[in-house]
């Protein structure tokens, strides 16, 4: 046990020094009590999860390059609309018409997979990935972004880019009642 | 019959271990306690299941929340050094003691002709200030552009780093916020930065 032996030395009495003996237990209660407290305090004031950083990588806007011509039949286009709701479409605008779907596993990730799937069947070599331009209208939100993104990295979709919505795509939201 | 006689202990306990377990805690939360920072801009970050813990140094970081634009360098030399540069280019002049009361200032949100009163405004009182929020927009001259341009040249004088970038906003901010950000940052060539994001389960695959 944790007690020091502390006695001290007794009063010279003749012939022999004799300790005197007292007990050693010191009260701990309060020592306890004050750590506890502060054990407490620190526990509410830290932050143990620290927040997750989630990279985006912007396209280079300033310098004007050629820009590769991609396939519109193996793009991808995600509109986030308001109210939490996605329109989506294989190729160019307006051509076929737009899926309304929801953010979650069963809705937009599905159809990223499979249309990743069908991409990757129809072409070959380089051409074979699937490439996603994300449209986000102004009435999505933040989180509404970081989901979609989320969803890049989920299903394994390394290109992609955050593109100014059309303008048709925003009457066809609102046809939708998603705006 | 006789008596039961209940044998009579004492009640006190040895608490060695207890108070060493008490004060083993103790010391791994003091080691890894970092205190919570007051934001202004309550912003409550959407989850995500990104893993990659955010930096604690050489950060900037532009929260959006209530629609408004709040700022923060982890630097406190930056800090004072790039309002100092604003001050030049705002034409506000500041006291050191106002540069001081700034560079302890971590999260911010006012305006230039606001920022003055801001300082002044005693500490115990700061919490009920109203703070408005930085004043942006999408052109090449606005206030949270200056502010970034001028803490990344304070960084680069100082230290010879380059700040990182994050944005912190609300889940429920629109677009159209997060874009007039991020077309802050697309102006001065910034293309790569941060969303900060609270940790979500990853799904099974």
């Amino acid at each position: 046990m944790a007690e020091l032996d502390t006695s001290g030395g007794g009063k010279h009495k003749g012939g022999k020094i004799r300790s005197k003996k007292s007990s050693t237990r010191v009260d701990l209660t309060a020592m306890v009590d004050l750590a506890f407290l502060l054990i407490t305090f620190f526990m509410y004031t830290t932050t143990l999860q620290k927040p997750k950083a989630m990279n985006l990588a912007m396209p280079d806007n300033s310098v004007k390059t050629t820009q590769l011509a991609v396939a519109a039949s193996r793009t991808m286009t995600i509109v986030l609309g308001g109210h939490n709701k996605i329109e989506w479409y294989m190729g160019e605008p307006g051509k076929t018409a737009p899926t309304v779907d929801n953010f979650g596993a069963n809705n937009i990730r599905k159809a990223i997979i499979d249309n990743a799937k069908q991409v990757a069947a129809t072409h070959s070599g380089d051409e074979a990935a699937m490439e996603v331009v994300i449209h986000p209208s102004d009435k999505s939100t933040y989180e509404n972004l970081v989901a979609i993104l989320d969803e890049m990295s989920i299903t394994n979709i390394k290109i992609y880019a955050i593109v100014k919505i059309l303008p048709m795509e925003v009457d066809d939201l609102k046809k939708n009642n998603n705006y | 019959m006789p008596r039961v006689k209940v044998a009579r202990k004492s009640t006190a306990i040895d608490m060695t271990a207890m108070c060493d377990v008490a004060f083993l805690l103790l010391t791994f939360f003091i080691l890894t306690a970092k205190p919570k920072i007051d934001d202004p801009s309550h912003a409550v970050v959407p989850p995500s299941t990104q893993m990659i813990p955010v930096a604690d140094a050489n950060m900037m970081t532009v929260s959006v929340g209530q629609h408004k634009f709040f700022y923060s360098v982890t630097e406190q030399d930056v800090r004072s050094e790039a309002l100092k540069a604003m001050g030049l280019k705002y034409g506000v002049t500041f006291t050191p003691e106002e540069t001081q009361r700034f560079s302890l200032t971590q999260v911010f949100g006012v305006p230039m002709k606001q920022l003055k009163s801001f300082l002044d405004t005693d500490p115990d009182q700061l919490k009920n200030f109203k703070q408005e929020g930085i004043q942006a927009d999408t052109t090449n001259n606005n206030e949270l552009f200056n502010w970034i341009y001028t803490s990344r040249q304070a960084e680069k004088a100082l230290h010879d780093k380059d700040l990182q970038m994050s944005i912190k906003a609300d889940s429920k901010e629109e677009y159209p916020e997060i874009n007039t950000v991020i077309s802050c940052l697309e102006k001065q060539k910034l293309f790569k930065f941060d969303l900060i994001t609270s940790l979500k389960t990853a799904p099974k695959k």
